[in-house]
């Protein structure tokens, strides 16, 4: 069954053609000298010069990564947590309301998640600031934290924290020193993951941003909004650039540490 | 002690910032707009009694009554539906090949698929409108190539938004379905063969079958987000592209009748949570299965 027929070469070419062309000609015209993007006019930088010169686009980058990373440390711990108490933390009263706002959340339209974020906080007096988009962001990306740590925690062997609690530990020493380097790999990739969707999001954070605080995203949709730009595609492509190199190494590294497990896995069956 | 912290943090956060916003939401879809701020009443400033007698269902009686309302939800669903099927079409080629590639190449063929999960929706989106716009990448190889004559419109129709759906939602068909025939036995279609059927009658009736838990999860996985999409209609859809969540930002934003938008998204949920029932259910079926 090893045998690519004609027919799957053609859709695996035209397939992945489809997913990365738009994406290559994107990367491409960002090089191009012509302020009109539709025509070739040699190769340029210039884009990229005028690019690290706009104001704008550096202060929305800066409040864009100061909220991804507040965002993504605090879904990761609430998320971790909301994680553990799903799989392990057994029944309590409303545990069904409660598994229920973690899913909720993924099928959310954004625009709903938006608006109600918006109105509570306007219902409360907070201004719209940073603050404001890291308490949104927060809140959809650690129900994204939960399912990707839960399905982790669900597969690993519970008798090794039983262990470590028969030997002697306190239930948080427990989680520490056995659970947490177990669950690791979830909970960084859980980390990763609302670090990009809050990098990613536009709707939510035009809903909570206020006027001192610009995201990337907003500021590139109200460009793009009047239609394709050079300087919108150069920013592009080093988005794209950073995505691409983060992916590829976080991937090399994991490969790379389940090289070593397996090393270290058939070395111990050796020894025995 | 340790366990209620625990459990009390995270829940607390999405009561405060999950629920609590939605019963606001009900609420203001129920008040009437007012030039005040916040700019629709009543208030609980106003007092309890009051308070709820100034509730009503008249934003839902106004949504009902306009035909606009109708026609956006219409071509929402309209429009889901008819993408959710595209993606499918598109999908299911990939991950057939896919699942059929030599199993050294399956993971990088993955990674392939999920790498454009991590680049930014918004610039995928925005790649298109290079590509379909009148003097964009695509007419221009038309032209040049001879297939026609004139520059097609596409960029700001309907076509756009379904090529920008397919584009981004495709990968989260690619995968279930990939998952579902990565794990049918070759044998059974060679038993299919051996008794008689064409490679395409065994294909039809033990292929698909047999991936048909993957098919159905990948079309809710592109059926619920696209109904709700708003990115998608406003970059490349034109103005005669009417989708729900479009509307609700226009309300919102340009109209400012926070009470008729917050009644527009109450609809909008009570129409979501079939599909996402029914997701769940078919989940929660697979489940079993494997179990």
């Amino acid at each position: 069954m090893n045998r690519l027929s004609w027919f799957n070469v053609t859709s695996l070419t035209l397939g992945f053609a489809f997913l990365y062309l738009p994406m290559v000609i994107l990367v491409i015209y960002s090089f191009n000298e012509s302020k009109l993007v539709t025509v070739w006019a040699g190769f340029s930088t210039k884009w990229y010069g005028e690019l690290l010169q706009n104001e704008a686009f550096l202060d929305a980058a800066w409040v864009t990564i100061k909220v991804a990373v507040l965002s993504s440390t605090f879904a990761t711990v609430l998320g971790t947590m909301a994680a553990y108490v799903l799989v392990r933390g057994g029944r309590f009263l409303g545990r069904t309301v409660f598994s229920g706002m973690i899913y909720a959340p993924l099928v959310m339209p954004e625009v709903i998640t938006g608006l109600s974020l918006l109105l509570l906080f306007i219902g409360i007096g907070l201004d719209r600031d940073v603050l404001t988009i890291v308490l949104a962001h927060t809140t959809f990306s650690m129900c994204y934290v939960s399912v990707v740590v839960s399905s982790r925690l669900m597969t690993f062997d519970r008798s090794l924290e039983e262990a470590a609690l028969d030997l002697g530990c306190s239930s948080f020493d427990a989680f520490r020193l056995v659970t947490l380097p177990i669950i690791a790999p979830a909970v960084i990739s859980g980390w990763l993951l609302a670090f990009t969707l809050s990098l990613d999001d536009l709707v939510i954070a035009s809903f909570t941003a206020g006027p001192s605080a610009t995201t990337l995203p907003i500021k590139i949709f109200s460009a793009v909004r009047l239609g394709v730009s050079p300087e919108i595609n150069a920013l592009s492509t080093i988005m794209i650039g950073i995505v691409t190199v983060g992916v590829i190494s976080a991937s090399l590294v994991s490969k790379r540490n389940s090289l070593r497990q397996q090393r270290e896995e058939q070395a111990a069956a050796r020894a025995a | 002690m340790q366990r209620f912290a625990l459990i009390a943090v995270p829940y607390v956060w999405l009561l405060a910032l999950f629920l609590v916003p939605f019963i606001i939401v009900f609420k203001i879809s129920l008040s009437d707009i007012a030039l005040s701020i916040p700019p629709y009443t009543p208030t609980l400033e106003d007092g309890f009694g009051p308070f709820f007698a100034a509730l009503d269902f008249e934003n839902f009686a106004f949504l009902a009554s306009d035909d606009l309302y109708w026609r956006a939800y219409a071509s929402s669903l309209r429009i889901a539906a008819i993408s959710t099927f595209l993606t499918l079409l598109v999908g299911y080629p990939i991950a057939y090949a896919m699942a059929r590639a030599p199993e050294e190449w399956r993971p990088t063929l993955m990674m392939l698929v999920i790498l454009p999960f991590w680049t930014s929706f918004l610039i995928r989106v925005y790649a298109w409108m290079g590509i379909l716009s009148q003097e964009g990448f695509l007419n221009q190889f038309l032209l040049w190539t001879g297939i026609i004559s004139d520059p097609l419109m596409i960029l700001n129709t309907n076509t756009a938004v379904y090529i920008g759906i397919i584009y981004t939602y495709v990968p989260f068909m690619i995968l279930p379905i990939f998952s579902a025939l990565d794990r049918l036995d070759g044998s059974l279609i060679e038993a299919a063969e051996d008794l008689g059927c064409s490679r395409l009658q065994a294909f039809w009736l033990v292929t698909i079958p047999l991936s048909k838990n993957g098919i159905i999860a990948g079309s809710f996985l592109v059926f619920i987000p696209a109904l709700g999409e708003f990115v998608i209609p406003s970059l490349l859809g034109g103005s005669g592209t009417l989708m729900i969540g479009k509307v609700l930002w226009e309300e919102f934003f340009n109209n400012r009748d926070w009470p008729v938008a917050s009644a527009v998204a109450v609809i909008l949920l009570l129409i979501l949570i079939i599909p996402i029932i029914l997701f769940q259910r078919n989940q929660q079926r697979q489940a079993e299965e494997e179990a």
